[in-house]
């Protein structure tokens, strides 16, 4: 990127008003994302930075809109904090709940996500696999097709989910997944998939299918093969596929929205309610929380990347 | 017998000069029906492990959008709970009077439906056609429950001179089959009028085109605003050494990996009339404390928002096409006399097209479906169809209209997806 020493002096404004551009461009992307943070430590229901922020005054910051997270929905929120205060915020705060909501969620779908898309994955880099493209285009669709469509079917098929069987005459009512955990775990699940099985094929891409074979010359069954010299190369593809499908899943509203019930409260759909009516800064300490959260997840995928190419012997090009 | 289906044991027995016919398995196996069989059951195994998963997304998507698109064009409301005056639709020519015989029926439907609380539902069905029917049905329905006296045309409009607008009976003629292309003629701002021709609504009710032509029109401004910011950063990237560029993708990368409610959350902090950037334009004295701008809650604040969200989907496929390029051909160029501009005119830029490509179509379609971005900070003028989807669906309850609108804009999706497909390859979709 260095400018040669013959370059001209039009050559030479350019470069620097490049960088300049390019600086520009990257305090647009990244600054939404940090203001939020010192934001989210005022002292005034405001969402600028009050005289007192700006003179780096201590007065002007504080932690009680993170207090107001935990207080939000407690019974007694105004007593003493003993055990029995913290108990009351375990069972009733609402951010807590949403936050133990979004977890517990996350957790299933991902795993059944992250199972059913590296069986998948698996079959897919496989030469053979017939339909290949076609399978892979349906598999990737629910990546692509629009969250409210996608929400809007759900909603018809899991307010009824044998609804379906009256098309060949069989008897049409069992029940309903609209409103249970199943319903969310299973809608998460189907829109975290895509990113397991981008992930995972990108990874077995670069696997040298001989290994297998080596191994099997050596007497291992498909089975040892499979957890003892398959699974460890694509392990790392298979995690940060996995970390996708819980980000998907974290992230989710709109499906959420659509099927959920008033028990399935996440905390997503808590920030969208909050966001709808009337912003607090309260808003913006959750804010706070996730983006550390996302930056956690981040260092964890890039390390994983770099760990799988470095295992796999693809040097970065 | 795993050996036996192994070619490779043919070619030792060829080698070992056993046999001088046509190349055979050691079991004497013709070899091309061995590998024939081979290859097949390995298609097989590759196709159970994806079996699971294929079905599950069957199951769990497929069926239930497939299902959903059924309501586009199913609607059941009218024929299945006033069968009577349906049959007399069905004998009857369009245009026909509706006779004593047609009163009647409708008359006798009425009562039943009022008795099993289903005229309601009729009502709303009649009512997705022409605005203002819901009443009627549920009124009369409450008076027609005392018993009704033929003649049934005199005792119906008595209750309601309504009852015999030609337009009503031309609206119930449709609704009186199941199936039906209204919604879709509603979504694109049509109407049957009473001869059953297709026709225009009114100037003042003409939404969804406009809307669609809204949302086309933004998300090509979206995907052109991605491409004026993310070309530079991704070049930049793509030229640096290693380990700067890096440290520079992780700001690319985190946006990518935050929230979607952070992110529009913090738009919507900075750009309010009190928010970060009013107050750095008032104390850069580029505006004044009274001008404060309205850049959020409408179509300013969507697009501001959107290109922020969807800006690292471009970057990230022209950066890794980017990195292919050899810089040897610039070079070249330049030594054969180009000047920079042109080098980069004919020389680079056209060598990033995949890239961009790639890039601009993904943008494209993930910016047309999008719902909670427009939702939250779109205001009135910012809002896009996918929000027109959700209002359909939670706040007039107009099911089949949703899906009709939903079907229109799956389609637009999906021929851009077989495009994406045809030009990239969706094993080259990578994220990260």
């Amino acid at each position: 990127m260095a400018l040669p020493n013959y370059a001209s002096p039009a050559e030479r404004i350019w470069h620097w008003s490049y960088l300049l551009i390019c600086a520009l461009i990257f305090i647009f992307l990244i600054a939404p994302i940090l203001v939020i943070i010192p934001l989210s430590f005022n002292a005034e229901p405001y969402f600028t930075f009050t005289e007192k922020m700006r003179s780096f005054d201590p007065d002007g910051y504080s932690m009680r809109w993170y207090d107001s997270l935990l207080t939000f929905g407690m019974q007694a929120p105004d007593g003493p904090r003993n055990a029995g205060w913290w108990a009351d915020a375990w069972a009733n705060a609402k951010w807590i709940n949403a936050a133990k909501n979004s977890l517990i969620i996350g957790f299933f779908s991902t795993i059944l996500a992250t199972f059913l898309g590296t069986l998948a994955a698996l079959g897919l880099s496989r030469p053979e696999m017939p339909f290949r493209r076609a399978i892979m285009a349906i598999l990737i669709s629910p990546m692509i097709v629009p969250l409210i469509i996608t929400a809007t079917g759900m909603f018809f098929f899991y307010s009824n989910p044998c609804s379906v069987l009256g098309w060949v005459g069989l008897p049409t009512n069992c029940g309903r997944l609209a409103g249970t955990y199943l319903g969310v775990i299973l809608a998460h699940a189907t829109l975290g998939i895509p990113f397991v099985i981008i992930t995972v094929t990108a990874t077995l891409v670069g696997f040298d299918q001989s290994l297998n074979r080596a191994a099997a010359s050596l007497g291992a069954n498909p089975r040892t093969t499979f957890f003892r010299v398959t699974m460890p190369l694509i392990l790392p593809g298979v995690i940060s596929g996995a970390l996708f499908a819980f980000v998907t899943s974290f992230d989710e509203v709109v499906a959420v929205l659509f099927i959920a019930g008033p028990d399935q409260q996440t905390i997503p759909r808590q920030m969208w309610n909050g966001i709808r009516e009337q912003i607090s800064p309260a808003i913006l300490a959750v804010a706070t929380i996730l983006v550390i959260f996302s930056i956690a997840l981040l260092a964890t995928v890039e390390l994983l990347r770099r760990r799988s190419e470095r295992l796999r012997g693809v040097t970065p090009h | 017998m795993a050996q036996a289906l192994d070619p490779h044991a043919a070619i030792a027995t060829q080698a070992g000069g056993i046999d001088d016919g046509p190349l055979t398995t050691a079991d004497g196996q013709p070899l091309a029906r061995a590998l024939r069989r081979s290859q097949k059951r390995a298609k097989r195994r590759a196709f159970l492990l994806v079996l699971p998963l294929l079905a599950f997304i069957l199951l769990t998507f497929v069926v239930p959008i497939a299902q959903m698109l059924q309501r586009s064009f199913y609607n059941d409301g009218f024929s299945a709970n006033m069968p009577q005056v349906s049959a007399w639709f069905a004998q009857t020519e369009r245009g026909t009077d509706p006779d004593e015989a047609a009163w009647a029926a409708l008359a006798a439907d009425l009562t039943a439906a009022a008795e099993n609380r289903t005229i309601g539902i009729v009502g709303t069905r009649i009512n997705y056609d022409m605005a203002g029917t819901r009443s009627l049905f549920t009124s009369t329905g409450r008076k027609v429950r005392d018993g009704l006296e033929p003649p049934y045309q005199a005792a119906l409009t008595e209750i309601d001179a309504k009852w015999a607008d030609p337009v009503l009976w031309s609206t119930m003629r449709e609704a009186s089959h199941p199936v039906t292309t209204n919604f879709y003629l509603a979504s694109l701002d049509r109407k049957r009028d009473a001869e059953g021709n297709i026709a225009q609504v009114a100037e003042n009710q003409r939404v969804y085109i406009m809307l669609f032509l809204r949302t086309f029109g933004l998300s090509l401004l979206i995907t052109a605003l991605t491409f004026v910011l993310g070309f530079p950063i991704a070049h930049l990237l793509a030229t640096l050494p290693m380990r700067k560029s890096n440290l520079l993708m992780i700001l690319v990368l985190l946006p990518f990996w935050t929230s979607l409610l952070v992110r529009t959350t913090s738009w919507i902090v900075l750009l309010q009339q009190q928010g970060v950037v009013n107050d750095l334009l008032v104390w850069a004295g580029i505006i004044d404390v009274n001008g404060r701008l309205q850049m959020i809650y409408n179509r300013t604040g969507t697009i501001i928002a959107m290109t922020h969200i969807l800006l690292p989907f471009m970057i990230l496929p022209l950066y890794s096409v980017m990195r292919t390029i050899n810089p040897s051909y610039a070079r070249a160029a330049r030594s054969l006399g180009a000047t920079s501009w042109t080098t980069f005119r004919r020389i680079y830029f056209p060598q990033t097209l995949p890239g961009l490509g790639a890039g601009a179509l993904l943008v494209f379609i993930l910016a047309v479906g999008y719902y909670i971005t427009p939702a939250l900070v779109g205001g009135s003028s910012g809002q896009l169809i996918s929000n027109m989807i959700a209002m359909h669906m939670t706040d007039t309850l107009n099911w089949s209209m949703a899906a009709a609108l939903a079907a229109l804009l799956l389609g637009a999706v999906l021929l851009l997806y077989w495009c994406y497909d045809r030009m990239v390859g969706i094993d080259n979709l990578k994220l990260g």
